[in-house]
């Protein structure tokens, strides 16, 4: 019940929003920000109550929906989707209030959508039926689309359009997958779309579900659908594109939850449901034994060399989030604990730490009109909160050790060397590099003398630091005491290197 | 199965009977109303659906539901199967006389002439959803199409519509003439018209070797020419986009919807009952280039739509695709893919005159059909606006529309099938649709409206109107009940 009411409390956020009338601007603000803040509450509460002794789905619902198909009403919370509905409900006000001065049209129909996407995201999360899940990962499409597409910046439309198709390319072939796996679950009538039900049968020896050859399909089927989102090399050109379109908050949500998303969907059905595809992939011989390892390799070396070359700002920072996912697939494919275990840390960590990282952008983008990193130059002595945060969010996201970025990256990066030594390995000049983009970045814009055009530029005000504040307490929380998060999940993933074993 | 004669079906035919009854007191109406703005005609139209509605639910309830009865000495059919359709045409029909009344681009001295046609052509549909007889099949598509034409070409003053009447006439009776002969040779082989004894005739004959598989085949090629030319699918689709671009709005919306809806009411009846025989289908393998016309069609209009820059053309070529989904429904001639094929009429009827609807507003609004007519709508007529975007997404296929339920449906029949590549092709489309849908969002939302700034506002009459298929298109894809209604419909069609 409390979960559901986390789901839907924001859509109706939404319904009340709708029924404001359109001049009452500030009214529309409040009560988006009331409803973001009942499911960080309920989030919380969820965080606090939850039994960390087990790997047990907690929190469970389960009613009829759809009984032609026996599709369920069917959620409940593990340790994962609890943390990564803690990021989704955290973000939810700080995206509110961090678009409290900059959105000037349309401030009702923005809000009222953003409160949609959050719901779709929440349910994404705690969702244990595959059509329910698949139902509310498309939810999270329509509101991106104009949200990025109405309040964007110019090439706004193109964004839009590319980040929708694209995203809709992967969904169908998840799609066909999904409908695969339901028509392969049983005899007509004793079908599922149940997620736990899934994963025991395509664990059961003899079972349709439990063949090599099917699973292989199916695993590429969702694959490519998660790809997209999260997003893997070849399929992320959309993400700069959307990143440097979208306003900050939308910015935010797109880095610090939607890509989690896709991470998400790969540990939730890739890996627990289809354990002989996954082996397949991550320890078959060959070339595809080592292809998911390979492809989280490009993803943290070609992610980091294009953040390299970047002038603008916010695309620096959105190439930085493509390498810095890739350290997730490179923890997943180990399929050890410390590599699961840190790939679900860096999704927790990267979603705090890129959050912060675009909220600094828009503050900056905000004053100066413009993102281009060799227009600024000793804003150091300008700005010297702004450049404090920003330098803890840099020093977070290149890894410094005591803070946030470096658990998380360190644990995936000794899961990988277990098993694909060499890749690991040349994985590392991913870190470098990105020690060296946000550091020319820092000197770049904060030392240096002073660009005269930037004499005036005001310093980040009181709304902007509550933002930051919150999300900057998380990282060196976590960088100091990494198992207030572990700790979480430490069983779920315990629980899911066991279904792994099976074979 | 119950049979009746004549006198005794008379009872049973009431729904048609009244629909005749009325198109007459229309005409008669017409000679007495005076005022040429009156909108009496179009009210007692609207009346007609009411009372044959009624009519139908009661004939349905009252008979058909207790098992399919023959009337007429086995020409027409009374079942589950065309009370679905009967309830569904008598929607759109409704429909279309209420988008009548509002749109501006009908000529007031012929109104008359034009709601008896619209409730001469329901009659021909109802019997297109109930013939079990090839002359009787033959007989009802031409009632619809030869009304149509005159429907299409109705904007006497329109060089296009006139146009788009006589290439429809033109496609049309080049494609009856085509059926007609597929179905003589079909007459010829097995000695009966009854649809039924065809699959019990058509399949002994096979097993003993009097008849060549290929002539069956060619019968059934030559039948699918005009059932094709019906549900606008590839080669047969060429009219389409001409016709719905000339004729007026509302029967555009009329024939991409019902006229869909009828022309796959005739082809399950006749292909499940008269084909749909798995010995039949062994011998004779048509399944196949169904799959292969459900592909081409899809892609046909998806590709064709890209480019249209007139929104009614764009949602003609859209409608041609959705004809392809469809189809794959009957590559199947499965239960799940029929009823399929029923959940998605309800949703593309809905989803679709919703669509046409708004076309309708904007052409009233701006006297435009073209894109740029849409253009800021979002800021002028906000509520018009997110209607015509939910009614795209869920054309698009995306959840949580009705649309992505019933695609939904279609593909996992598709796949339960194991035609992988054409479900993949089918999903494929959907990612295309997307773009030329978002085109219009695009213009709505996301481009400034110009200098034109000023509201539009309408009245009270026209959002009850738009929210008649708002809330279905959003809610139907929740609501259990539809998928028991398709799946009941299915269970009464004689699979003999």
């Amino acid at each position: 019940m409390l979960l559901s009411l986390m789901i839907f409390v924001p859509l109706l956020g939404m319904i009340a929003v709708l029924l404001l009338p359109r001049e009452s601007e500030e009214l529309v603000k409040r009560v988006t920000l009331l409803f973001t803040l009942i499911p960080l509450a309920l989030a919380v509460a969820l965080f606090i109550s939850y039994d960390r002794s087990t790997a047990g789905t907690q929190y469970v619902v389960n009613v009829p929906w759809i009984q032609a198909f026996n599709i369920q009403y069917h959620i409940g919370i593990d340790g994962l989707s609890v943390t990564l509905l803690l990021l989704t409900a955290l973000l939810g006000p700080i995206c509110v209030i961090a678009s409290w001065r900059n959105i000037e049209k349309g401030i009702k129909a923005y809000m009222a959508l953003f409160l949609l996407l959050e719901t779709g995201m929440l349910g994404f999360f705690a969702a244990l039926d595959l059509f329910l899940f698949y139902v509310f990962f498309e939810l999270t499409l329509l509101p991106m689309y104009f949200l990025i597409g109405i309040w964007g910046g110019p090439r706004r439309e193109y964004a839009a359009i590319k980040f929708f198709l694209y995203t809709l390319f992967g969904s169908v072939l998840m799609l066909v997958a999904m409908i695969a796996v339901y028509l392969n679950s049983g005899a007509p009538g004793a079908r599922t779309f149940d997620i736990p039900t899934l994963i025991t049968l395509a664990a059961t020896a003899g079972h349709a579900l439990n063949d090599l050859n099917f699973q292989i399909w199916v695993f590429l089927g969702f694959f490519i659908g998660f790809a997209v989102k999260v997003p893997i090399f070849p399929f992320h050109t959309w993400l700069p594109d959307a990143h440097v379109e979208a306003p900050t908050a939308i910015s935010v949500i797109l880095a610090g939850i939607l890509l989690k998303m896709g991470t998400y969907g790969l540990v939730r059905v890739n890996m627990a449901m289809f354990p002989l595809g996954l082996d397949f992939f991550c320890n078959g011989i060959g070339f595809w034994g080592n292809s998911l390892a390979l492809l989280g390799f490009i993803n943290i070396v070609y992610g980091s060399f294009c953040a390299l070359a970047q002038t603008d700002f916010k695309k620096l920072v959105a190439y930085s989030s493509i390498g810095h996912m890739g350290f997730v697939i490179l923890g997943l494919s180990a399929r050890n604990d410390s590599g699961i275990t840190g790939a679900i840390l860096q999704m927790f960590n990267h979603g705090v730490i890129s959050a912060m990282l675009f909220l600094l952008v828009g503050v900056l983008y905000d004053r100066a009109h413009h993102r281009e990193i060799n227009g600024f130059g000793g804003l150091g002595t300008k700005m010297p909160i702004y450049t404090g945060i920003t330098t803890l969010a840099f020093m977070a996201s290149l890894g410094l050790p005591g803070l946030s970025g470096f658990v998380g990256e360190a644990l995936s990066l000794l899961g990988a060397y277990d098993k694909f030594k060499l890749l690991t390995i040349l994985s590392t000049i991913g870190i470098v590099v990105g020690a060296a983009y946000f550091l020319w970045t820092l000197q770049r814009v904060f030392l240096g003398t002073l660009n005269p055009k930037y004499e005036e530029l005001p310093e980040i005000n009181g709304r902007e630091i509550l933002t930051l504040v919150p999300l900057g307490i998380l990282t060196i929380a976590l960088g100091v005491w990494p198992n207030f998060a572990i700790d979480m999940f430490r069983e779920s993933v315990t629980n899911l290197i066991g279904v792994l074993q099976i074979n | 199965m119950q049979s009746l004669s004549n006198i005794e079906s008379l009872l049973y035919f009431s729904p048609e009977i009244l629909l005749v009854i009325f198109a007459a007191a229309v005409v008669l109406l017409d000679l007495v109303v005076k005022d040429r703005n009156s909108s009496a005609v179009a009210h007692l139209s609207l009346a007609g659906c009411i009372c044959v509605f009624a009519a139908v639910l009661i004939t349905h309830f009252s008979f058909g539901d207790k098992g399919p009865i023959s009337l007429f000495l086995g020409m027409i059919q009374l079942d589950a199967f065309s009370s679905f359709f009967k309830v569904l045409l008598l929607l759109a029909t409704a429909a279309t006389i209420l988008f009548s009344l509002r749109s501006e681009e009908l000529d007031a001295r012929l109104k008359g002439e034009y709601y008896a046609l619209l409730l001469a052509i329901t009659l021909g549909m109802f019997l297109m959803a109930s013939s079990t007889n090839l002359l009787m099949i033959f007989i009802s598509l031409e009632t619809v199409s030869l009304t149509s034409y005159i429907l299409a070409g109705f904007l006497t003053h329109n060089p296009r519509s006139s146009e788009a009447a006589f290439k429809y006439i033109t496609y049309g009776a080049v494609a009856s003439g085509t059926m007609l002969f597929g179905l003589s040779l079909l007459f010829g082989m097995v000695g009966s018209g009854d649809v039924g004894q065809i699959s019990v005739r058509l399949t002994e004959l096979l097993a003993s070797g009097e008849v060549a598989p290929l002539a069956v085949l060619i019968a059934i090629t030559f039948v699918l020419a005009g059932v094709g030319y019906k549900i606008a699918s590839v080669p047969f689709h060429m009219w389409s986009p001409d016709v719905y671009e000339g004729a007026p709005i509302p029967i555009t919306a009329f024939l991409s919807v019902a006229s869909k809806s009828a022309g796959f009411a005739l082809f399950i009846r006749f292909f499940y009952s008269g084909f749909g025989n798995p010995e039949l289908m062994q011998a004779v393998d048509w399944t196949f280039m169904l799959a292969i016309v459900s592909a081409l069609t899809m892609t046909v209009g998806n590709l064709a739509a890209l480019p249209q820059q007139n929104v009614k053309r764009l949602l003609a070529y859209s409608s041609i695709a959705h004809g392809g989904y469809l189809l794959m429904g009957g590559v199947l001639l499965t239960s799940e893919g029929i009823g399929a094929i029923l959940f998605y009429l309800v949703v593309y009827l809905f989803m679709n005159l919703g669509a046409f609807y708004v076309v309708v507003l904007i052409a009233n609004e701006e006297g435009s059909e073209m894109i740029e007519g849409y253009r800021g709508l979002a800021s002028r007529a906000p509520l018009v606006a997110w209607a015509m975007a939910i009614f795209l997404f869920s054309l698009t296929g995306i959840p949580p529309f009705a649309g992505f339920f019933g695609k939904w449906l279609l593909f996992a029949a598709v796949l339960e099938q194991g035609y992988y590549w054409l479900a993949l092709v089918g999903l494929l489309n959907s990612v295309v649709s997307l773009y030329y849908y978002a085109r219009i969002v695009k213009a709505m939302f996301l481009e400034d409206p110009g200098e034109e700034t000023t509201q539009v506002s309408f009245s009270t009459g026209t959002f009850a109107l738009l929210s008649v298929f708002v809330i279905p298109t959003i809610l139907i894809g929740f609501l259990n009940i539809f998928y028991t209604f398709s799946n009941i419909s299915v269970s009464v069609i004689p699979m003999q």
